[in-house]
């Protein structure tokens, strides 16, 4: 079996931002057809910042670890800097992630520019 | 923090008085059992100690043991070795059910792969039950071998392997058959009746570290006549059918593992675990006993649970000193769903909240109202963060 660090087991064990937004600016959902694992992402924009964020997910350790770090990463950037987030920079801030889990941090950044592209079309914006 | 073992079903803890009838063997009594001196006649003396225990355990004669290094090679064997002597003209077919232990299912995918043998896998009900009509009608003219387990390892399914066994010798006198009968019991020592006459079973695998003995040895029953062809050559030993230096440590501790077994703990552990499944039932919302209702060994408690995953509950759990296992397909290696519990008809995203408890005489009620004091809560905090189960929202 694979060994978690621990802050990918504590943002598993204490997850920040999840749970449901009321009338999210953007909604980004994502399924990993490789092992079903699935994220729904909320955000509120505000001044082109992501003023706020929420994820819920179904999924391992990782792929709620990985959803908790990853709001973490995204709340407060601008909406440019959010689109460029890789899934790198997702796991080098997780600290490590068993290479057998590295599709999890894939689904996070789907999720997110899901999103964010929601948030434009709503705006009318591209 | 205290910690409770659910998991027996992967391995248990070497009982103590296995290990102490182990230990001479090591270091003070360590002769190689195939030279004629003093050194090793004492360990060969041993080991047909051992043989004869495990003989006395199947009904069968000590000659008909064969030890192995565990129940995966004496899977291997039973379906391997049997080839080069069960030929009928055509390709030879095997049949075997759809939720076999890996060690049989790879193997038989191996053999189809290699061009060695055709296999029919017997679909299963709901509970993962197996048939003996269905396996009777996939009989062929070039059938050589039918394997079916006697317990299933996810789910805990009793399967009628006596009944098989009694539809296979009925057919071989009607058609002049030769059709050999495998069951891998691997799950159901110590809480199944394994008498091989009573069971009607040719071929037979088993594996210590299921039941108190050490890992690293096993035994395939193969009664006489059935010719096997040895998957491992050398030195001659296991009466020329499997070769290599024999482990009299690793023998005598399985001797002693299964002369240990008593089935007087039984009806305690089946209370305990059906008090287990029934606060699951009741505590908790969507959730759903794998495996049969009354038809499955008496320590096995499987559940699917809606709207969350497998891995997530089991290190939850782990995190609070309990350990259980999980056939979600985050936590297997090649990321498949359990085979299991695709075959009794769950969908694969049911399949992904699965969970196993399996109890021994270890397991006290104090363990269990631990569990259902905690499990509830993981449920909860997991369906909390889930995007299913949502305002009615079905998947």
């Amino acid at each position: 079996m694979w060994k978690y660090n621990d802050k990918l087991l504590d943002h598993f064990k204490n997850p920040r931002n999840y749970g449901e937004m009321k009338n999210p600016d953007g909604i980004g959902r994502e399924g990993n057809p490789t092992c079903g694992d699935v994220m729904e992402l909320f955000i509120r924009v505000k001044d082109n910042k992501i003023k706020d964020v929420k994820f819920l997910t179904f999924g391992c350790v990782a792929a709620i670890g990985i959803s908790s770090i990853l709001t973490e990463v995204v709340k407060g950037k601008t909406l440019e800097e959010a689109q460029n987030i890789t899934r790198d920079e997702v796991v080098k801030e997780a600290g490590s992630l068993p290479p057998i889990k590295y599709h999890c941090s894939v689904l996070g950044i789907q999720a997110l520019h899901q999103a964010i592209e929601d948030y434009r079309a709503k705006k009318g914006n591209k | 923090m205290k910690r409770i073992y659910l998991d027996y079903a992967a391995t248990s803890p070497t009982k103590k008085e296995v290990l102490e009838i182990m230990i001479p063997y090591f270091s003070e009594k360590f002769g190689n059992p195939s030279s004629l001196h003093r050194f090793g006649q004492e360990t060969r003396a041993v080991i047909d100690k051992a043989r004869k225990q495990v003989a006395k355990f199947l009904n069968c004669h000590p000659t008909e043991i064969i030890f192995t290094s565990g129940g995966t090679e004496a899977d291997n064997f039973a379906l391997r070795g049997i080839l080069k002597f069960q030929t009928s003209g055509s390709k030879s077919h095997i049949i075997t059910s759809s939720v076999e232990h890996h060690a049989v299912l790879h193997t038989c995918q191996d053999l189809e792969k290699k061009g060695l043998a055709e296999v029919t896998y017997i679909p299963v009900d709901k509970y993962g039950k197996v048939s003996v009509d269905d396996i009777q009608k996939a009989i062929r003219k070039n059938t050589v071998l039918i394997s079916i387990m006697y317990a299933n390892n996810e789910i805990g399914t009793i399967e009628p392997i006596r009944e098989i066994g009694k539809m296979i010798e009925k057919e071989n006198l009607k058609s002049l058959s030769h059709i050999l009968f495998h069951t891998d019991a691997v799950q159901a020592i110590g809480y199944l009746n394994c008498d091989v006459k009573y069971l009607h079973t040719d071929m037979l695998s088993l594996s210590a570290h299921k039941f108190g003995g050490p890992k690293g040895i096993g035994v395939l029953y193969a009664k006489k006549g059935v010719n096997l062809d040895p998957m491992i050559t050398g030195g001659g030993q296991e009466y020329k059918k499997r070769a290599g230096t024999e482990n009299p440590p690793a023998i005598v501790g399985l001797g002693q593992a299964i002369e240990l077994l008593t089935n007087s703990n039984q009806a305690e552990i089946q209370k305990l675990r059906d008090r287990l499944i029934k606060g699951v039932l009741s505590k908790i919302q969507g959730v759903v006993l794998t495996g049969h209702p009354t038809e499955r060994l008496a320590n096995s408690a499987s559940f699917c649970f809606k709207y969350i995953e497998g891995e997530s509950m089991l290190i939850n759990l782990d995190l609070k000193g309990v350990a259980v296992s999980t056939g979600s397909a985050c936590t297997s290696g090649s990321l498949e769903p359990s085979h299991v519990l695709i075959a009794c008809g769950f969908d694969h995203h049911t399949s992904q909240g699965s969970l196993r408890m399996t109890l021994s005489e270890e397991t006290t009620s104090e363990d269990v109202d631990y569990i259902l004091k905690i499990l509830p809560d993981i449920v909860t905090k997991l369906r909390k963060i889930s995007p299913y189960g949502r305002n009615n929202v079905e998947i």
